[in-house]
């Protein structure tokens, strides 16, 4: 799928939904059939529900940072500001994206480093709209599916990694693809999709990827709680009719282009930003930075 | 890239290239092994040496040496299961000039003095290419079975593989030859269509005489 709007033809021209018109492209290219392909993603939707129910009980700490999915949790039982869905959908990548830090099993989606804000918005979604189990189930499927092409295209058209080009490939394109997803269940065109996600990725262009001590901790986790809500304000935007004036495709090729143009030192290398902080060269130094050489194992 | 690939792979964090990566690269060097592992020193280049202790690069490659997969929860526990199954194992940093950034030489011996060296990086997205065998670039991916033969560099000993291969209705995706030297030794690369499971080896290394040795892996697809 090389771009957002060939989908959409494709779609209109056969009187398709969007997800039937991706898994179509995608089973042609694949040699795969349509079912076999909705299969895979009702596996990876299970995959990512019990990462999300693992990653709420889990308290494996983290290196560097804290845990602050409970904290978000009990803050949000008094009311805060930002309203019950984003501050779930928040704390649910939150705890995805330390669960993965802490060597828990997560989906990448697209990368391990951006694996909280699908599941955020995809089970926000269903703790609040989600009444009719196998309807819940099918609609979320389906916005998975939607959210897969997506990241397919920016993967073509751009990048979807941080060492080429920023955390906006990465968390930026997470957020689009959440965008679109929610977009999608919310019954809007391919057009209001498309919208969605030419609004997130408008908003996090430019974000660079500076990881305190190259862990996915710092700023990691807490961008994937505060890019979710980007994502789910994208969505509500697009689906009160508000266009991007540069389409969605073209918006994927500023970012790709934008990625190539931030400085190496930017792209996942820890050799500039938050990474090289008075504070953050402290906190790596306290962690021991334990060398791997001095590592030994044996049988006696 | 299709869609299960977008969101994928389901696997033990924290990252895709120094965790997933690294399993997969661990449990590739395994079945090329083939027996039980006794020693294992592994060389940690470039980021796998930097950052590598932060992302589990270790426990990872230990436990794809142990046979787990990327999503095995036993990924974490890693080094104490290796020290379990008695592997004498040692890690080392190593700086090779034009090394792919995120990759390991893993040598694995027996008390026999059998040695095998290998060399894995990972190339982005938990995707791997074992790179070199025993000295030979082999550079496979994993995705597909794959079929590993070294040869005496004579004539005929292509024909003889791929009618071997032909007779069992196998059909080929990738075929790469090298050598060290004419009339030295050869490798052949050969990447499979089908999912052989019971790819007939001892049957391979008898296709013919200058073939001195044949390894097969199994597609980890999915995995």
């Amino acid at each position: 799928m090389r771009s957002i709007k060939e989908i959409i033809n494709f779609a209109e021209d056969r009187g398709m939904s969007l997800h039937e018109a991706i898994l179509a492209i995608d089973s042609e290219a694949a040699g795969l059939g349509a079912d076999e392909i909705r299969h895979k993603i009702e596996s990876r939707l299970a995959d990512m529900e019990r990462s999300v129910n693992e990653a709420k009980m889990s308290d494996a700490p983290c290196k560097l940072v804290r845990p602050m999915g409970k904290a978000l949790r009990s803050y949000a039982q008094k009311g805060g500001i930002c309203g019950d869905f984003i501050l779930e959908a928040s704390a649910i990548a939150l705890e995805v994206a330390s669960y993965n830090a802490s060597m828990g099993r997560i989906v990448a989606a697209p990368t391990a480093g951006s694996c909280g804000i699908l599941p955020g918005l995809l089970f926000s979604w269903k703790k609040f709209y989600g009444s009719d189990q196998d309807k819940t189930k099918e609609s979320l499927v389906e916005a998975l599916i939607v959210a897969g092409a997506i990241g397919e295209v920016i993967a073509g058209r751009a990048t979807l990694a941080g060492a080429e080009g920023g955390c906006q490939a990465e968390c930026g394109a997470a957020a689009a693809m959440g965008a679109g997803a929610l977009a999608y269940i919310r019954g809007g065109s391919s057009v209001t999709v498309a919208n969605a996600v030419a609004i997130t990725l408008k908003s996090v262009l430019g974000l660079v990827c500076d990881p305190v001590g190259g862990l996915v901790e710092s700023p990691c986790i807490k961008r994937n709680g505060t890019l979710a809500a980007i994502g789910a304000l994208s969505a509500d935007m697009a689906l009160a009719g508000i266009e991007s004036i540069i389409p969605a495709d073209e918006v994927i090729d500023a970012m790709g282009q934008i990625g190539r143009s931030i400085p190496p030192s930017l792209r996942e290398t820890s050799r500039g930003g938050l990474a090289v902080t008075p504070t953050a060269k402290n906190l790596v130094s306290r962690l021991g930075n334990r060398k791997l050489g001095s590592l030994q194992g044996g049988a006696g | 890239m299709p869609i299960w690939d977008i969101i994928g792979p389901v696997m033990i964090g924290p990252s895709s290239s120094h965790t997933a990566g690294a399993v997969r690269i661990g449990r590739m060097v395994r079945m090329c092994w083939g027996k039980e592992i006794k020693r294992a020193d592994i060389y940690m280049r470039g980021s796998f040496a930097t950052t590598g202790s932060g992302h589990g690069t270790d426990r990872a490659i230990l436990a794809g040496l142990l046979g787990c997969a990327p999503d095995d929860p036993a990924v974490r526990s890693g080094i104490d299961l290796a020290r379990k199954a008695g592997i004498d194992f040692h890690f080392h940093d190593e700086d090779i000039e034009g090394a792919h950034p995120n990759s390991v030489r893993i040598v694995l011996s027996d008390e026999c003095g059998h040695m095998m060296d290998a060399v894995g990086a990972s190339v982005g997205g938990g995707a791997v290419r074992l790179q070199e065998l025993d000295g030979f670039k082999v550079d496979i991916s994993g995705e597909l079975p794959a079929v590993i033969i070294m040869n005496r560099d004579v004539s005929g000993v292509v024909c003889a593989v791929t009618s071997f291969l032909a007779r069992r209705e196998i059909n080929i995706a990738t075929m790469k030859l090298h050598r060290d030297s004419r009339g030295g030794m050869a490798t052949m690369v050969i990447e499979l269509d089908a999912n052989e499971k019971t790819l007939d080896t001892a049957g391979m290394s008898r296709a013919h005489d200058a073939i001195v040795r044949v390894i097969t892996i199994p597609g980890q697809g999915e995995a």
